[in-house]
């Protein structure tokens, strides 16, 4: 093995970030677009131009974020297991939306019936709503801990319920990451559109970036009389994963910790912030290209603050803090992280590559006149 | 400790939601290889009604593509969800196959699949067919890899208990990958497939002609479909999924439940067709038995016996009694005990702790387990016989008649203007069969392997959350209703386009189509 163990565990907390990013970056804008397409899209046509924008890639761009659930259960099995049996109606939610985009997509357009089609937009709309309202409010959540604690045995016990995870924090969080999306989906729609749907996607992004900035605002204040947590028990990061080792501290502010030691990190919220700014600048100036470069850095370096912030702690528990699950104690054995590493490094370039060179093939706007050329071909 | 009915519940939903998907996977796997042999023809050939064909049978593809990726969502958010104990505990082996699947086969085959919907104007012919194909091979794979996970469910090969994390970690990646368990798995699963997208596209065509329509593609469709089927479902029924039983204790008593084989015969075993197999007595009434057949089929030898369920009964006793052992050591060494001794007695029995973990059903202190506790625990360690012996011998039936159909039809097809009606009305009816048989393999494969989820090492009742009843009921009436409305729309779409046919292709050259320009 060419990696000690805690090398293998950095990386795959590189990676479970990189898949999150892929996800939000190239699954965001579908979702944006979803939510966005009653609105911007006043007739039929219009409505079809929308979808059809999306049509042949949002398929592919949705495998991001099960390749992030597949990389979490490979790589952090005891976080796949604490974070999708805590979060369950939380994610029954969002993965009931979910169902309505593959069938959505695909049926709405097989019938020209004016009811089954608004139906299937109103589908389409809860398939990209909720779930972008629901991705950030279990961020928020891990932000903030969760209620689990681990027996000797490492069986879950999860103490808290759906209510619980509506606190005004998360619901915060909530709104950050559905006001990124909307705006990085309106800069998409701008990007592949023209005329009326292009100006009303413009005027989007304009609001939306402005409510990323407002609400990442609040969200960073709130996040410093927060509680975090700390580590206060000696670390071993080449140890066996066994999160029952140590002992942990929650104290408000804690989550600032990284920064006080790196103060170069401050630069991760600063970007964010700025790409955000920079996003409204080249929409307003009709340069949708680069104003979609910067909404996915927006996106990138919303979540890599979240990741700052937290490290090394993977979902920390707030009803029985030495239960925590870190980089250090909840990750695979190094055997398995060696494996995946090798997958990883072979097939996530050449997923990149094949995956532009599909864009690339699609490139182009799609218009009133294309939907009604291929009035039987396309959704 | 989780209740009883919070199991049962966890078991029901995730039964309810992978047959369910199960309905639409074989179908993928199937039609995306006839697409990509349809588009081949048409590319060697140049011949536009090929084209049609792949357009066509490519809309049927897309409606029921999007009802596969829908409900395989599901199953990835299931396990975590609701098998939590079971994700922690043998994550670091099963979710790697699993992984590796999005990596190197979903990912690819979702990125691709729009440009063969989107791309027939956009790409040259070379590049459409490299498409296609490139989807078949996606979905093919993402069926090796689900079945490698699980494969090692059924026969747990390449791992082993970690005390300090208390969970199976892999030792052997190689192993895994070729185990034979998932070999056989993988291509009986895979024939099966290409079995049911065969009889899907020769009843459909076969209703085409039937009605008289569009003759040179329905009899085209037909025609390979036939070829198709018939080489498929040969390679079913020979490529059994029985050869892979051999391996694996939990694997020996499923084939001995199969057949209801209570105790060792002399090899080779006589094969039950049917009977009334009855568990507490251990005794098949009324059995009809074909001497020597189990023994070929099972073992593929004349002299290894295959062994039956009392001896199977009197070997996990034994193992048992290690169990509980094991149980002990673990205890001990969870609570901090790094005595070398306790370490190498613990290695020494590890493998019989799963066994030990059987008699949690029935207390709390295995250690302290009575002796009517453990002949319960011996009881609980092997299958129902009756619902497994049943719904193999359904699967079976199944498999002959599709092919006793794909015989007539690869004889109809291949004489020059032999139409027999008979036979087109057969293959219409019996489309409903391979998605019996494959629903049938699908629960002998699961059930035959309880009281485990992990063969040997997890047992079923540990596996699930700690959830509460209620949220179980609400969530598995959330599934039942909502995949009931999706099947409905998808039946919907899918008989209506089935009725347009290739005029739904708008190419102003198919029955409607044709009609109507006459008037």
């Amino acid at each position: 093995m060419i990696f000690d163990y805690e090398t293998l565990r950095i990386i795959w907390w590189v990676f479970l970030g990189l898949l999150l990013i892929g996800f939000s970056v190239m699954g965001g804008f579908d979702l944006g677009v979803g939510i966005l397409l009653p609105f911007l899209g006043k007739t039929d046509t219009e409505r079809r131009v929308i979808i059809n924008s999306i049509g042949a890639t949002w398929e592919g761009n949705q495998v991001w974020f099960v390749m992030a659930g597949g990389a979490l259960f490979a790589a952090w099995p005891t976080a796949y297991a604490v974070s999708f049996s805590s979060f369950y109606f939380a994610l029954l939610l969002a993965l009931f939306a979910l169902f309505l985009r593959p069938l959505g997509f695909d049926y709405r357009s097989k019938l020209t019936n004016k009811k089954w089609r608004d139906n299937w937009d109103r589908a389409l709309f809860v398939g990209g709503f909720v779930p972008a309202l629901i991705f950030g409010i279990a961020f928020g959540n891990l932000l903030k801990g969760i209620p689990f604690h681990l027996e000797n045995d490492m069986r879950i016990v999860y103490f808290g319920d759906l209510r619980g995870l509506l606190n005004g924090f998360s619901l915060l969080v909530g709104l950050v990451s559905l006001s990124m999306f909307i705006m990085h989906g309106a800069v998409y729609l701008q990007m592949k559109t023209v005329g009326d749907i292009n100006e009303r996607a413009k005027k989007m992004v304009w609001i939306f970036s402005l409510s990323t900035m407002v609400l990442f605002a609040i969200a960073g204040y709130w996040i410093t009389v927060l509680d975090g947590y700390h580590i206060v028990s000696e670390i071993l990061p080449n140890g066996p994963s066994n999160p029952l080792a140590k002992f942990v501290k929650r104290e408000p502010g804690l989550w600032l910790d990284n920064y006080g030691h790196l103060p170069g990190l401050m630069a991760v919220p600063v970007v964010a912030f700025v790409s955000a700014l920079f996003t409204v600048i080249f929409s307003k100036f009709n340069r949708p290209g680069i104003a979609f470069v910067f909404s996915a850095l927006v996106v990138t370096f919303v979540i890599l603050t979240a990741g700052c912030s937290m490290f090394p702690f993977l979902i920390p528990s707030n009803m029985s803090a030495n239960s925590s699950l870190t980089v250090w104690d909840a990750s695979s054995s190094q055997t398995t992280l060696h494996l995946m590493f090798w997958v990883t490094i072979v097939f996530l370039p050449l997923i990149a590559f094949y995956t532009s060179w599909v864009f690339r093939v699609l490139r182009g706007k799609v218009t009133v006149e294309l939907i009604h050329k291929n009035n039987h071909t396309l959704y | 400790m989780i209740s009883e009915s919070v199991v049962e519940l966890s078991r029901w939903q995730f039964a309810i939601t992978s047959l369910y998907h199960f309905l639409f996977v074989p179908l993928t796997i199937g039609l995306s290889v006839l697409l990509a042999i349809m588009e081949s023809t048409y590319v060697m050939t140049g011949r536009e009604v090929y084209k049609d064909m792949t357009q066509f049978w490519g809309k049927l593809f897309g409606i029921n593509f999007a009802l596969g990726v829908t409900t395989g969502l599901t199953m990835e958010f299931q396990f975590g969800m609701n098998w939590s104990y079971f994700s922690h505990y043998v994550g670091d082996v099963f979710g790697a196959p699993l992984a590796i699947e999005g990596l190197m086969a979903f990912f690819m085959e979702s990125t691709f699949v729009g440009l063969f919907f989107f791309g027939w104007d956009k790409l040259t012919k070379g590049q459409h067919l490299l498409i296609t194909w490139l989807v078949a091979l996606g979905s093919n794979l993402s069926a090796l890899w689900i079945l490698v996970a699980n494969g090692w469910m059924q026969n747990p090969v390449g791992a082993e208990f970690n005390y300090e994390t208390m969970r199976m970690e892999v030792t052997s990646f190689s192993a895994l990958i070729f185990n034979p368990a998932a070999q056989v798995k993988f291509v009986h699963t895979v024939a099966a497939g290409y079995t049911t997208a065969s009889a899907f596209v020769l009843g459909i065509s076969a209703y085409y002609m039937l009605k008289g329509r569009d003759a040179a593609f329905s009899q085209r469709s037909y025609t390979i479909a036939a070829g198709f089927g018939l080489a498929a479902v040969l390679s079913v029924i020979v490529l059994g999924d029985e050869s892979g039983y051999t391996d694996g204790e939990v694997q020996k008593a499923k084939l001995a439940a199969i057949e209801a084989e209570w105790h060792t015969e002399e090899p080779p075993a006589a094969f039950t067709v049917v009977g009334i197999p009855d568990q507490e007595a251990m005794e098949t009434y009324h059995a009809i038995k074909i001497p020597w057949v189990l023994g070929l089929i099972g073992t593929r030898s004349i002299d290894t016996p295959i062994i039956g369920l009392s001896e199977i009964l009197d070997n996990n006793r034994l193992r048992i009694h290690s169990g509980i052992k094991a149980y002990g050591l673990l205890q001990q060494l969870r609570e901090g005990n790094r005595d070398e001794d306790v370490i190498a007695d613990f290695e020494a029995i590890k493998k019989d702790l799963g066994y030990g973990l059987l008699l949690k059903r029935y207390t709390e202190q295995v250690v302290d387990a009575t002796d009517e506790q453990i002949e319960m625990a011996v009881k609980y360690s092997i299958p129902e016989v009756a619902p497994l012996f049943w719904s193999f011998r359904v699967m079976v039936a199944c498999g002959f008649i599709s092919l006793f159909v794909f015989i007539a039809a690869v004889i109809v097809s291949s004489i020059r203007r032999c139409r027999v009606d008979w036979v087109l009305k057969l293959s219409l009816y019996a489309i409903p069969l391979p998605w019996i048989a494959c629903e049938m393999g699908w629960f002998v494969a699961e059930f035959g392997r309880q009281p485990w989820t992990i063969a040997e090492v997890l047992p079923t009742f540990l596996s699930a959350s700690s959830l509460s009843e209620w949220d179980i009921i609400l969530s598995l009436s959330g599934y039942v209703v909502v995949y009931t409305i999706f099947l409905v729309i998808e039946l919907f779409l899918m008989m209506k386009y089935i009725k347009l046919g290739p005029s739904s292709l708008h190419k102003r050259r198919y029955h409607f189509e044709v009609d109507e320009r006459g008037l």
